[in-house]
Order: structure tokens, then C-alpha cells, then sequence
């Protein structure tokens, strides 16, 4: 028994020893390192959770939403816990009633090789896959969080397209947004919601940062399962700005009917556009471009085979916007500028030039349309019976005075900088994205277009053009290479002619061609067009008007103005437009305007329009430029009329009065018209 | 007639007397502490189930059920003359080894990946290994107790008999496979076996022999790639944070911010968030870590402390070998199951799956444990050396 005794206390001691150890790693722990714990124990208990901010709305000018939110089930899915059990999206394809393959697909991160639909946005966001959730739906998923683990069904708010197609390239869309922005964002760097989103295109990028308000923070006691079981701390979001349009919705919908209208007609036209200008202010009433698209379906995660539909040729690309983005020769629309640039370079406003049949610019021969002599004409007339060989012999004339091919001392380049002061080679400064700039060949074009090119005309100048199956075909081919490999830096007197009837090689676009008629015929101004026309708070608080900036002033007297729109008053009612406008009641409205046909080599012609009204003091200057449509006065014009028709009620429709205050929107958030 | 009644009468008188004495014998401090730990217990129980469901008191509600029945079977234990015991001591193990047999074949039910459950329906379920604790203890004591003829030392065939029936038990368990348990039972049968008197040198080749055939499990990859995984975790917890290391590491985080107060009963957010895993059972302890701090984990430390303490008074006041050596294996089995249960939940042992004795919820291991305090009382009170 001794010997037990014995042990006995060796148990005893090893069992005190064994308390005390448990005791002090006990102080160690709870006491010594207990603030440390402490801090961790915060970590994995609470989430930062961001309440995404209600996004403001876009409204026209009379208080009407362009886009505004609906709530809509969204059930979103974490990547990660997706990726660790696989049986999750098993379970929610079930429940969802989705094959599996297309939510696996949706979970994926969009890169080089990964085509839509997958997740652009950042892989730390819960990814929302089903947008159109019912409320069945969405119990099943909540009721068994067990089952759906990193699973979220929550109301959110999604964008609405009151209009469908109406201006959809105008009011671009919304994506989620990518890791990068979220990076650059303040104060969001860790944080997630699952409708961060981001302005892409349009409207919606150009004012993300007021339209987006700011989105609330809410720190959320959770569990293992992040399931939310309390709120600690509470900030509340700040909804966005509403951006309150100049856009006239009803005008906007009969420009793009009349542009429909238009592309039926004229068979091979591929795309159109419309610009309505306020003259008087700068504000855009409408801005069109056809083909068009439906935003909405950028709302549910979109597919591959729309999204390549969206961007292919066949379709028209309907995401780009002609209207800012349609670079095509303006054809005779453009003679407002070269009077203007005849005017500085001293032909007399009064005097009266000879409208022959064809006009020889250094050796060649450059004719009329359908080479008819006008005899002698005034500048009036000039414009009203668009006669061609008045502008080749000025711009020739200029040509020479500069210098020819080798010009001595610098050049003047009237014609050029006179286009440049109409706000041509340049964006407007719209407040849209992604504005192209048009093109004015000068001598410095020229030059840059032959540095890029002169290599590859110098190799076809020897090799020729031996794919190309018509033997004479080839050979000018191969001559034209030759004369851009030796002489393409130079101006041509051909290129100086062209470019003085809107042909050749300058572009514009249909918004630049709209702004510089509304300098043109109200104070000589050129502005910078702007859609938003204020920002306000939902609550009707006004944040900041937007007014268009004047950028410029044209060349022009005001004498000088008056009598080059007194002459485009003419158009409509005895020029080149008369057929189209046989029957307008000019006596109501008069039109006034300069038809314009742009040639486009192994195309068909350009169709223009650039017009205002009325004559006296306009208030709306109209462009319509389809491309493919023909001659302007055949497809273009009849389009115009067909805006002004509608604008002014003459088939029998009510007229339409855009709104010249804005709309007040009572603190409900309630638009009182 | 009247030399009978004269027979029975002293025996009956004599019987009620000792019922009495052995009554007023009861180690009370024993009692108090156990029933203590139960009630913290079932508080801590209560505070990490409840949360499972609004309201939910089905589980708390069990493990009072389970520590009445407990309660009753352990004071019928205690009733009993200790020495009786030994009689039953081989029936207790075959049944317990029965049982052993019975959860490896179809009739038992796996959970959590161990076959160690049968089911008797109405949601109660029996863990035969429980009860084979205390089978093998009481075997093995009878075995050892008779001394060999040069002092008090066991017999050479009692031991080789001791290794067998531990052997086999072991083996039982390892089948489950269950290998904390096993590793309890291991420690039960070293610890009979010292504390009857093996000599040093036979100790010393039992570990050299257990040391062996550790280094052959790990060299022959015996080992289920959990729990080599849970061995690493428990090197550096940091190496798998999320995975394997979790449970460690939200163990250490619930304990260590408890502090020096806790947070209070039913105020533990990492508990409320049920960010421990098997907090009500393995790790029960990180609930009184967290809601009731340091001062309230040491109290329950200090509370397990004097139930070993206690039992090891016992023992060495006990009279004879047999009752000496059942309650000091107890005690061994208890205070290693307290150290590995604690050690784990404090980052000082691997997590094993081991329950903290008279707090964990748990059935049959509430039952074995509360049965084997009630041998230690039985002890206590029918000692002849207090006679």
C-alpha cells in the first residue's frame, strides 16, 4: 500500500502542476493578450457592410424619367463560398430553375479569353445572378441559409428605361464596377455592396459621381455563417442627385421615328442620326442615333451573343452614337464656312461670281452637280442653288495666294482655320463620352497621314496591287500609291477645292454641324452643347445648373450672319430642299437650312440637312445626317420636316412646347410641371 | 427461532448503522464541486444553444434530463458496497466491450465521421465508449489489486492480463475509429499500472513501447490526413487560419476576449455568432472563457481542480488496494481528459475530440462521469480504514 501511496502523490503533484500551468496560460490568454483578442474577436464578429445609395434619376426638361429605378428581387452569390462547395450553384440552379452551366458561367471573372456572360466586376462582391427573382424564390434561398451558404436575396434597386430604346446611347448604361475603380474610390477600399455599379457610357458616366450619392455604411454583428444578427453602427446613405435633361422626350421620340422613317426609305442606308440644338442657349432637345438598342438588357448580366450583336457591323453597331460619333464628309452643308472663309479673305458680300458648269483646278477639271452652269449668281444664290465652281475657284484662288504645293512663307489657310472657328476639328465638349473630333485636311494633316502611311504607299508603289482582279482597277491603284509615296505630305489644288464643298477627306459630326448653324443663326457664338441642365436633390434642392459655355465666336458680322441666313431661308421654300418641303406651310413656320450630299467612295451618299427655324429668331436648329441616304434633299430633308411637323403640331398632333424653366420637383420628390 | 432472530437482528442494527455512518462519511466538498460544474454547465450549455433557433431550449433542456439521470445513477453507485464492485467488475467490462462491438457493426451510427453511437430512438443515443472508461478502470483495478508475493507490486500475469483487456478495448475504439478516447483509455491503463506498483523499469520499457509504436503510426502514415493536419494546425495555427487552424484560433479568440470580467452570461458575441465550432460540447470551455473571463475560467479550473484533489484525498486514505487504485485511475482519466479539453482551448494541446468532464453536453459521458464520482463516494463512505 505504500508504494500506491507513493505513486499516489506523484499523481498528486503532477495534477497541481497541471492546474497551475492551465491557470497561468489562462492569464496569459484572457488577461495579458486579452486586448489583442479582443480586437480580433471584432474582426470576425462584425462586417462592414455598404447600403448602396438609391441612384438618382434622369429626367427630361418637363420633370419626365428618362431612367429612373425599380426594385427588383436580386439574388447574389459570393464567388468564393460558390467555388469551395460546388453544390451550392447545384442547388440554386434547382431552385432558380437555371441550368447549372449558365450560372457557372456568370460567376466566372471576365478576362482575356472569358467572353460574357461572366462577372466584370470586383471578385470580392457578391455577384448577382438573377435579377428577376421572384418572392418564392428568394424564401426558398433564405429560408435555408444552411443550404445556400454566401447566398443574398435582397431588394434592390435596378435601372428602368421608360422610353425602351428612346436615347439609349445618349443615356448610356451601367456596369458593376471593377476592382481598380473600387481601389480608386474613397473610403470603400475594403467595403462591398451588391449593386456597385458604375457609369459606363452616356449620361451615366459623364454625371456617375452625382448621380451615384453616397452610399451608407453599416457595421453588421454576424455569425459563422454571415448571417446578420444586429446593427452596430449605422451610417445612413446619401441618395444621388436627380440630373434634370434639356432632352425633350417627345421631341427626342420624333427624331427617332423620323430617322427610322428615314433608313426605310433610302434602302441602303446603314445609320442615321438627329441633333435638335436650342439655338438661343446651347441646350440639346434631342440627340438621336439609329440603329438603336434597348438598355435594359445591360440590367440582367448580358449575354455573349448580345453583347457581340451590340458591337457587330450587321447590326449597325447601335451602341455608338452617330450623332457624336458619325464622322462623315458634311458635303454642301459645309459652304456656310467656306463664305465665311471667301468673306475674310476679302471676296465682297455683295458681289456677284460666275457659276460655270466646271471650273479647271490646276489641270483637272472639277465640275457642278450634274455639271450645270448657274451663270453669274450672288452669294445668295450661291447658297440657295448650291453652286459648286464658286467655292473651287475661291479655294483654288486662296490655294495659290498661300503658296501652291510649296508654299514660301506660312501659309494662311483660310478655308481651314474658318472651319475650325465654325468648331470643326475638334470635340464639342458635349457632356458625353468619348466625343470624336471630325478632321480638317490641311497641310499639317496631310503631312502626319503621310508620315503613318508613306511606307506602306512606297512598297505598293512598286509591288502593285496584284489581289486586285480588275487590271485598270490595280493600275490606278498602283499610280495613286505612287503619287502618295512621292507628293502625299502635299496639298493637292484638288484637295483645297474638295475640302471647300464638304468633300474629301473632312469629317464632321452631326452635333458639331448642329452647333456651329445655331452660332450661325443666333448671336454668332459658338457654344458648347450640354444635355444635363441641372443637378437637384430628390428632395427638389437645386445642386448646380449646367449652362453651356460660350467656347467661340465665328468669323462672321452680324450683317454678315444675317445675310447668310437670310440666304438658308431660302432653301426650304425655292433651293435644293423645295421638293422636300413642297406643301410646309412656310407661312406658319418658316424653314430655313442647307441640304448637303457627301459623296463616299464604293458607297452610297451621304444625306444632310442642317436647318433651324423658325427664320426669324430660331428656336430649334434641326440636323438629320443619314449615311447611305442619298441626296440630303431626298432623305435628309423630308426627315427634318417630318421633326418640324411634329414639333409645331401641323399633322394635326398637339404642338410641342419644350419646357423653358425647370421642372420643380417638390421635396416628396414629386415633379410639378 | 429465537437463535435466529437473535442472529438477524445484530446484523440488520449493524447494517442500518454503517448505512448511516457511511451517509455522514459522504466527501461533501466532492459533492459541492460537482454539482457546481454541473450547474455552470448547463449555464454554458444554455448560452451556446440557444442561438441555434429563436428560443431554443430543447438541447439545455436535454442536458438537465441527462444530469438527473446522471444524479440518480451516480448516488446508486454510491450506495453500493465498493467492494462488490470488483465482483461485478469482468460483467461491467464484457457489457461495455459488448457495446464496444455493437457500434462498429451496422446497428451503430456515425457522426462527425466516427461510428461511436447507438441510437435508441426519441433522439437519446448511448456512446458504449463512455461507459467503457469506467468499465476498463474497474477491470483493470481488479486485476492489479491483488498484490504479488514480494510486497505490492502486481503480478507479472496481472499485468500481461491488464494490457490484454485494455488491448482490446483500445482496439474496440480505434475501430470507431476514436482516437481521443483511445488515448484515454491509454492513459487509464499506464496510470492503473503505475499507481499499483509496476516497477520503474517495466514503466520504462511500457513507454519506450508506446513511444514505438507512436513514431511506427506516424512513420506508417496510420494517421487520417485530419489529424496530422490538426497536429500541424496546433504547431503554428496560423498555417490554415480558416481551415484546419480555425477551430484553434476562434477558440483562442473567444477565451482571450473574454478578459479579466468576461462579457456575461449570454453576452459572448463570438458564442452569440457561434464562431467556435462544437462550442457546446469540445468546447464548452471557450463559452465560460468568454462570458464569464478569467476570473470565471479560473474558477472553473480551480472547481475541477478540487474534484481531482478530492478524488486523490480518497485514494490515499482508502484502506485497500482496490479502492485506492479505481480512484486513482479515476482521477488520472479525469484530470487528463480536464488537461487535453482545457490545453486545447487555450492553444497548450492539438484539438482533440475530448469533452470537459461534468460541464460538456453529452449524454453517456455525463452518465460515466457522474457514476464515476459516485464510486469515489462509494468509496469514501464504505472504507474499512475509516471503520
Amino acid at each position: 500500500m505504500n508504494r500506491v501511496r507513493t505513486r499516489l502523490m506523484v499523481l498528486h503533484v503532477m495534477v497541481v502542476v497541471m492546474l497551475v500551468a492551465l491557470g497561468v496560460r489562462l492569464w496569459q490568454v484572457q488577461v495579458v493578450q486579452g486586448e489583442e483578442f479582443v480586437s480580433a474577436a471584432a474582426e470576425t464578429r462584425t462586417r462592414n457592410v455598404v447600403v448602396p445609395a438609391v441612384r438618382g434619376q434622369i429626367l427630361d426638361s418637363s420633370g419626365v424619367p428618362l431612367v429612373r429605378n425599380r426594385t427588383a428581387l436580386v439574388v447574389s452569390v459570393d464567388r468564393n463560398q460558390a467555388l469551395k462547395d460546388p453544390g451550392v450553384l447545384r442547388r440554386l440552379a434547382a431552385v432558380l430553375d437555371r441550368p447549372l452551366g449558365q450560372l457557372e458561367k456568370r460567376i466566372r471573372l471576365c478576362g482575356p479569353g472569358v467572353t460574357r456572360p461572366c462577372w466584370p466586376g470586383s471578385p470580392y462582391q457578391p455577384i448577382p445572378i438573377d435579377e428577376k427573382a421572384t418572392t418564392r424564390e428568394a424564401l426558398a434561398i433564405l429560408e435555408r441559409q444552411e443550404e445556400f451558404p454566401g447566398v443574398t436575396a435582397e431588394i434592390q434597386a435596378v435601372r428602368e428605361y421608360p422610353g425602351g430604346r428612346s436615347g439609349a446611347q445618349m443615356l448610356g448604361y451601367l456596369q458593376p464596377v471593377t476592382q481598380e475603380e473600387l481601389e480608386r474610390r474613397d473610403g470603400l477600399k475594403a467595403a462591398f455592396s451588391g449593386v456597385d455599379v458604375v457609369g459606363r457610357d452616356g449620361l451615366e458616366a459623364v454625371y456617375d459621381e452625382a448621380l451615384r450619392g453616397r452610399p451608407g455604411l453599416r457595421k453588421v454583428q454576424v455569425d459563422r455563417l454571415g448571417k446578420a444578427l444586429g446593427v452596430e453602427q449605422q451610417v445612413a446613405p446619401v441618395p444621388g442627385d436627380h440630373l434634370i435633361t434639356s432632352i425633350d422626350s417627345r421631341i427626342q421620340r420624333l427624331v427617332e421615328q423620323a430617322l427610322k422613317n428615314a433608313m426605310k426609305k433610302a434602302p441602303r442606308a446603314d445609320g442615321a442620326a438627329g441633333v435638335v440644338l436650342d439655338p438661343r442657349t446651347g441646350r440639346v432637345l434631342a440627340l438621336a442615333s439609329a440603329p438603336g438598342y434597348d438598355p435594359a438588357v445591360w440590367t440582367d448580366g448580358i449575354s455573349e451573343e448580345e453583347y457581340q450583336r451590340l458591337l457587330s457591323e450587321k447590326t449597325g453597331k447601335p451602341l455608338v452614337s452617330r450623332a457624336i460619333n458619325g464622322q462623315f464628309a458634311p458635303g454642301s452643308t459645309f459652304k456656310v464656312s467656306s463664305v465665311a472663309a471667301m468673306l475674310r479673305a476679302g471676296y465682297p458680300l455683295n458681289g456677284r461670281y460666275p457659276c460655270p458648269g466646271a471650273y479647271m483646278v490646276g489641270n483637272r477639271a472639277f465640275h457642278n452637280f450634274r455639271g450645270i452652269g448657274l451663270g453669274t449668281l450672288t452669294l445668295h444664290m450661291a447658297l440657295v442653288r448650291s453652286c459648286d465652281t464658286i467655292f473651287y475657284r475661291a479655294a483654288y484662288e486662296e490655294y495659290l495666294r498661300d503658296g501652291g504645293l510649296h508654299p514660301k512663307k506660312p501659309p494662311q489657310e483660310r478655308f481651314a482655320n474658318t472651319a475650325r472657328a465654325f468648331g470643326f476639328g475638334r470635340p464639342t465638349g458635349i457632356d458625353l463620352p468619348g466625343e470624336s473630333a471630325g478632321r480638317i485636311p490641311d497641310r499639317a494633316w496631310k503631312k502626319s497621314l503621310w508620315a503613318q502611311t508613306s511606307a506602306d504607299s512606297c512598297r505598293r508603289a512598286r509591288t502593285g496591287y496584284p489581289e486586285v482582279k480588275s487590271a485598270s482597277r490595280a493600275a490606278f491603284l498602283k499610280r495613286l500609291a505612287y503619287e502618295n509615296c512621292a507628293e502625299g505630305y502635299l496639298l493637292r489644288p484638288g484637295d483645297a477645292a474638295n475640302f471647300s464643298i464638304g468633300q474629301g477627306d473632312v469629317l464632321v459630326t452631326p452635333l458639331q454641324l448642329a452647333r456651329a448653324y445655331a452660332a450661325l443663326v443666333s448671336d454668332g457664338r459658338l457654344r458648347s452643347p450640354r444635355i444635363g441642365w441641372a443637378l437637384v436633390r430628390p428632395d427638389g434642392r437645386l445642386v448646380r445648373r449646367i449652362d453651356p459655355p460660350v467656347v467661340g465666336r465665328l468669323p462672321l458680322t452680324e450683317k454678315e450672319r444675317a445675310y447668310i441666313k437670310n440666304a438658308l431661308s431660302q432653301v426650304a421654300s425655292d433651293g435644293t430642299a423645295a421638293g422636300a418641303f413642297a406643301g410646309f406651310p412656310m407661312d406658319l413656320v418658316r424653314v430655313g437650312g442647307k441640304t448637303g450630299t457627301a459623296e463616299v467612295y464604293g458607297k452610297e451618299d451621304t444625306s444632310w440637312f442642317a436647318s433651324f427655324a423658325p427664320t426669324r429668331n430660331p428656336r430649334y436648329v434641326v440636323v438629320v445626317m443619314v449615311s447611305q441616304g442619298g441626296m440630303g434633299g431626298q432623305t435628309a430633308a423630308p426627315a427634318v420636316r417630318e421633326i418640324y411637323e411634329g414639333i409645331y403640331g401641323l399633322t394635326g398632333e398637339d404642338p410641342i412646347k419644350p419646357a423653358t424653366r425647370l421642372p420643380v420637383i417638390a421635396s416628396d420628390g414629386t415633379v410639378r410641371r | 427461532m429465537t437463535d435466529r432472530t437473535l442472529m438477524v437482528a445484530p446484523r440488520r442494527s449493524l447494517a442500518r448503522l454503517t448505512a448511516q455512518s457511511a451517509m455522514r462519511r459522504l466527501d461533501g466538498v466532492l459533492l459541492v464541486a460537482v454539482g457546481a460544474l454541473c450547474v455552470i454547465g448547463t449555464l454554458l450549455v444554455w448560452s451556446s444553444t440557444r442561438t441555434w433557433a429563436p428560443g431554443s431550449t430543447g438541447l439545455v433542456k436535454k442536458h438537465m434530463l441527462n444530469l438527473a439521470v446522471g444524479a440518480v445513477l451516480s448516488s446508486a453507485v454510491a450506495m453500493l458496497d465498493y467492494r462488490h464492485v470488483r465482483i461485478y467488475a469482468p460483467f461491467v467490462y464484457v457489457v461495455t466491450l459488448a457495446g464496444l462491438v455493437l457500434v462498429i457493426t451496422p446497428a451503430g451510427t456515425a457522426v462527425n465521421g466516427s461510428h461511436s453511437w447507438i441510437m435508441l430512438g426519441g433522439g437519446f443515443a448511448l456512446q458504449p465508449s463512455e461507459l467503457a472508461k469506467l468499465g476498463l478502470v474497474l477491470m483493470l483495478a481488479t486485476l492489479l489489486a491483488k498484490p504479488a508475493k514480494d510486497g505490492d507490486r502486481p503480478r507479472a500475469l496481472d499485468v500481461l492480463l491488464s494490457l490484454l483487456a485494455a488491448g482490446v478495448a483500445i482496439g474496440l475504439v480505434m475501430a470507431q475509429p476514436d482516437m481521443g478516447t483511445a488515448l484515454v483509455l491509454a492513459v487509464i491503463t499506464v496510470g492503473a499500472l503505475v499507481l499499483a506498483g509496476m516497477r520503474k523499469r517495466w514503466i520504462l520499457a511500457l513507454a519506450l513501447t508506446a513511444a514505438g509504436a507512436g513514431a511506427a503510426v506516424w512513420w506508417l502514415e496510420l494517421l487520417e490526413p485530419y489529424q496530422v493536419a490538426r497536429f500541424a494546425a496546433f504547431l503554428d495555427p496560423s498555417v490554415d487560419p480558416r481551415g484546419v487552424g480555425y477551430n484553434s484560433t476562434q477558440s483562442l479568440i473567444a477565451i482571450g476576449s473574454g478578459g479579466l470580467y468576461g462579457k456575461g452570461l449570454f453576452e459572448g458575441g463570438q458564442t452569440t455568432g457561434r464562431f467556435v465550432p462544437e462550442q457546446h460540447t469540445d468546447f464548452i470551455f471557450t463559452v465560460a472563457g468568454e462570458e464569464f473571463g478569467f476570473v470565471g475560467a479560473l474558477a472553473v479550473v480551480i472547481l475541477l481542480g478540487v474534484v481531482l484533489l478530492r478524488g486523490l484525498r480518497i485514494a490515499r486514505q482508502c484502506g485497500d488496494r482496490f479502492g485506492a487504485l479505481v480512484a486513482g485511475t479515476i482521477v488520472c482519466w479525469l484530470a487528463f481528459q480536464i488537461m487535453i479539453n482545457v490545453g486545447m482551448t487555450v492553444g497548450i494541446m492539438p484539438i482533440t475530440g475530448l469533452p470537459l468532464p461534468f460541464v460538456s453536453y453529452g449524454g453517456t459521458a455525463t452518465f460515466a462521469n457522474l457514476m464515476a464520482v459516485g464510486v469515489l463516494q462509494a468509496i469514501r463512505m464504505r472504507d474499512r480504514a475509516f471503520n
